[in-house]
């Protein structure tokens, strides 16, 4: 473990930076140019991820593990979210038989 | 012991008790069942009236005659400040006890007259409204409380002279009582701004306090002078804006009273003396105010002569007395404005509601040719109602006498010709009120048989406040009894605190001259009596029909000079013309289309621009990221 | 450990790629899988220990199993999903690229924060994690239980078939 924790003497944090900043445009791009709803969710949840690890890294540069905590909740919030998109997922097979996410538009009546 | 100070603390309930009324009997109109609301209006402003009293006897005792009430900050933006403050002092406490004393007794007389309107909680707001309005215009420290109250009494007119809004002409008649009192506001405002241009402040102490920098018949001093006697002009009624005060008597009577006697009408009054020191260093206004005081008074009195509707010879006698408090206002002797201003509230406000009185003996009749022979029926009324007549005569020793004389006396000290005609225009009023008197109670009854079956004295309810006032009538003059009577002229001093009389009349007459004048103008009123009454008792003499045409003098005072006529030809008449001509293009073609086709170009856009709405959630997220970038493109360049 | 850092980060950037790019949402989801564990590894790498096992349990373990329910259950497996036309995915690509772009380019300048000295590398321990929970975070932590029962409650109220139109 000692040597481990070593590694952040050699990565620099923008790297760390550099790599979230391409995870979360993935996300977006995915969230962008799919239309199945659930790879939608999971784009989402990409982003989510990549925001993690930016605040993880962030926390061990500033030895204040608050940083961490949040990424707790973050998970927290995202658990729920899933259960609930997912849920609203299955309705919507079950409803009109189809993921396609251009067909939500019906639900804005 | 109540001392000033302390009681003065509690000022603030003598308008907010009347307002409260207000709110209670609006809200609570349909609870309020009976007499119950005018029982709740006139308590709360009999203890308006209580308070008053007591702040008037706790003054008299105490040293300190005057005293500004902070209430709270009202408005405080940059260089305007203006506190919400009343000003206690010998002119708002005599003007406090009028409006709340004889409001009060109109409210509980209103009670007996309006029992079987259907309106009853309504009007009984209004009234109280009405007398809010009025304390606070009163009471104010600044020129911008009394223009709150100002503007009050103003809606509150509109809305009680067309209380029986059902009936056409009576909305008109509000609807011009507003207008009229409009332009005169317009002045008025005016006059405010361009004060607080002047001395940055609205107080009156502020303002009075900076006077002292001006030398007499300064240009500022006069416009503003000029602008506030226009406002002054159009509530108190004076020509060229006096035609709204007789159309007012299409209100119920005691409104009548109210806007008459206690009210409104005297708020011009007010603004002027309570301005005395202002006006005092413009000369040049003040004889302005004296030529229209005089101008009015005879001019409203020569109408008054050939009126046949009982309210509208009360209506022209109030513009031709307030004429007369213009005189004195023009004279500079701004106590006897505010002494004849105390008594003729009395007994004006006593001849409206005998007058009332009368009206509902006769269950709705108002023109004089067939009335007569009341005299046994309403002895009560006819009582009170002589008292009235005798003391607006200026028979001595009834109060309008003494006000009166005062008036005529410092109008000789100026000038003998403005005495003559002020004489001339008090004996008209005592023919034309003798003429009212002899042609309503003496003789038979000229009405119909069922009218005459039904004549009653009225409940105690309307009586009782008549003979108040009657009594108030025949003392009031002794509020200010003449030093040269041996008096102390209890007013004038009481009053000096807050009036400055006008220097240049200070020279006192030779006390042998005022015993001359008086006898003489007593002479003449016994003898127009008597002229009276061989034409009217006598001759039996009766205003002929309206179907009979008349030679052209009576011709033109029945029709009141046709100044309605000519105002309606000089002014409503092109603006109407105006207005069709300017319609059809300016409204249709430019302001309509302008407005019109606003709506259209955004009801086209919506039409486009909603299909970007369509609920796309791919679209919002590709709105979303492409808004984020752009935001941070902003941020990262520029 | 240079090299490790840049290997996980290449197999996460090429598996999320795949996640968006690939036709079946399972294999979807097995990408999505590999980059959370390369993200796991990341966090390994930055001695964030519980951090790493609580990430493995709670996605790996419990979300990505719970999308597999879900695409197996409704046989959303055929990839017959009705592509975007190639004018939005050209521009889903230029705005994403966009998006990249603009973010490097507010970061490039960025200061860098030099780290703390001597660096406390213990922070990420569950003792130090656990106290910090419970002790600066107590309240929110008792909080998101009420959103935690509140999401089960409006999944359960979702998922129920409707009574009414059967």
């Amino acid at each position: 473990m000692k040597d481990m924790s070593v590694a952040l003497k050699f990565i620099p944090l923008d790297h760390y930076v550099l790599l979230c900043i391409i995870l979360f445009s993935i996300g977006v791009l995915g969230v962008l140019y799919r239309r199945n709803t659930i790879i939608i969710i999971m784009c989402i949840e990409l982003m989510l991820n990549s925001v993690n690890l930016l605040l993880t890294a962030f926390s061990v540069y500033h030895s204040d593990p608050t940083g961490q905590i949040f990424v707790f909740f973050i998970m927290v919030v995202a658990a729920a979210e899933v259960a609930v998109g997912l849920a609203i997922l299955v309705m919507m097979k079950r409803n009109i038989d189809s993921v396609d996410i251009n067909l939500l538009s019906r639900l804005k009546w | 012991m109540v001392t000033f100070s302390n009681i003065v603390k509690y000022a603030w309930l003598v308008p907010l008790l009347p307002f409260a009324g207000f709110l209670i009997i609006i809200f609570f109109s349909r609870l309020l069942k009976g007499k119950s609301s005018g029982i709740i209006a006139s308590a709360l402003i009999s203890l308006s009236f209580l308070i008053s009293l007591l702040m008037f006897f706790a003054q008299s005792d105490s040293a300190v005659k005057s005293i500004t009430l902070n209430i709270f900050s009202w408005l405080d933006v940059g260089a305007l400040k203006i506190p919400f403050e009343l000003l206690i002092d010998p002119l708002s406490l005599n003007m406090m006890l009028i409006v709340s004393g004889v409001g009060l007794l109109i409210h509980v007389f209103s009670i007996g007259y309006m029992l079987h309107d259907e309106r009853f909680n309504t009007f009984f707001a209004y009234m109280n409204l009405f007398s809010a309005s009025m304390l606070l215009l009163v009471m104010g420290a600044n020129y911008l409380i009394l223009f709150m109250g100002w503007e009050g009494v103003g809606l509150c007119s509109y809305l009680l002279i067309g209380f029986w809004f059902k009936n056409d002409l009576y909305n008109l008649a509000a609807r011009k009582a507003f207008v009229m009192n409009r332009i005169g506001d317009l002045g008025f405002i005016l006059g405010i701004i361009l004060l607080f241009f002047t001395f940055r402040t609205l107080n009156f102490s502020g303002v009075f306090a900076q006077l002292s920098a001006f030398t007499p018949n300064n240009s500022t001093i006069v416009i503003i002078t000029l602008l506030l006697l226009v406002g002054a002009l159009g509530k108190s009624a004076q020509i060229p804006l006096f035609t709204w005060l007789p159309d007012a008597m299409a209100g119920p009577t005691p409104v009548s009273a109210l806007i008459h006697a206690a009210t409104m009408v005297t708020a011009g009054i007010y603004l002027i003396a309570r301005s005395s020191l202002l006006f005092n260093l413009a000369p040049f206004t003040l004889d302005i105010i004296l030529a229209i005081g005089l101008i009015t008074a005879l001019f409203a009195a020569t109408i008054g002569i050939y009126q046949n509707d009982i309210k509208k010879v009360l209506a022209y006698s109030t513009v031709s007395q307030l004429g007369y408090m213009f005189i004195a206002l023009g004279l500079g002797v701004y106590s006897s404005a505010i002494f004849h201003l105390t008594t003729h509230a009395f007994f004006k406000a006593l001849l409206f509601l005998g007058a009332g009185s009368i009206i509902h003996a006769l269950s709705g009749e108002q023109d004089i040719r067939k009335m007569g022979g009341l005299k046994k029926k309403l002895p009560i009324t006819f009582l009170t109602f002589l008292i009235a007549t005798l003391a607006i005569s200026g028979f001595p020793p009834f109060s309008g006498f003494f006000s009166k004389d005062e008036i005529l006396m410092a109008a000789f000290a100026r000038n003998p010709l403005i005495y003559v005609l002020g004489l001339f225009g008090a004996l008209m009023t005592c023919f034309y009120m003798f003429r009212l008197l002899f042609l309503v109670f003496y003789n038979q009854f000229r009405g119909t048989p069922e009218q005459e079956s039904h004549i009653h004295e009225s409940p105690a309810l309307i009586s009782v406040p008549l003979i108040i006032l009657a009594i108030l009538s025949v003392v009031g003059g002794f509020l200010n009894f003449p030093e040269i009577f041996g008096g102390k002229a209890a007013q004038a001093n009481f009053l000096s605190v807050s009036l400055t009389n006008y220097a240049s009349n200070a020279g006192h007459m030779a006390v042998s001259t005022e015993w001359i004048l008086m006898a003489v103008s007593v002479l003449f009123l016994l003898f127009i009596v008597a002229f009276a009454y061989n034409r009217f008792i006598k001759q039996k003499m009766l205003p002929a029909g309206d179907e009979i045409p008349l030679a052209f003098i009576p011709k033109l005072l029945s029709n009141k000079y046709y100044v309605d006529e000519l105002y309606n030809w000089l002014i409503v008449m092109p603006y109407t013309a105006l207005s069709e001509k300017v319609f059809p293009k300016m409204e249709l073609n430019i302001i309509d289309k302008t407005v019109n086709s606003f709506g259209e170009y955004t009801m086209w856009l919506g039409e486009k621009v909603r299909r970007i709405q369509a609920g796309n959630i791919s679209f919002y997220v590709f709105a979303m990221v492409t808004g984020v970038i752009f935001f941070i493109i902003i941020n990262l360049y520029f | 450990m240079t090299f490790l850092f840049y290997l996980l980060a290449a197999v996460a950037i090429l598996s999320a790629l795949m996640v968006v790019f690939s036709r079946s949402p399972i294999n979807s989801v097995i990408f999505l899988i590999i980059c959370f564990l390369s993200i796991a590894g990341h966090y390994i790498l930055l001695n964030a220990q519980f951090l790493a096992v609580v990430h493995i349990i709670v996605y790996t373990g419990a979300i990505m199993v719970l999308f597999l329910f879900v695409i197996m259950l409704l046989n959303l497996n055929t990839s017959n999903e009705p592509h975007k036309s190639q004018l939005t995915r050209i521009t889903a690509v230029i705005t994403g690229g966009l998006l990249l772009l603009v973010l490097i380019a507010a970061t490039k300048d960025a200061v860098l924060i030099q780290a703390k000295n001597p660096a406390d590398y213990n922070i990420g321990l569950v003792k130090q994690i656990g106290q910090t929970l419970f002790k600066q975070f107590l309240l929110p932590f008792e909080i998101s239980s009420v959103l935690f029962i509140s999401a089960m409650v409006g999944a359960v109220m979702l998922g129920k078939k409707d009574s009414k139109k059967n």
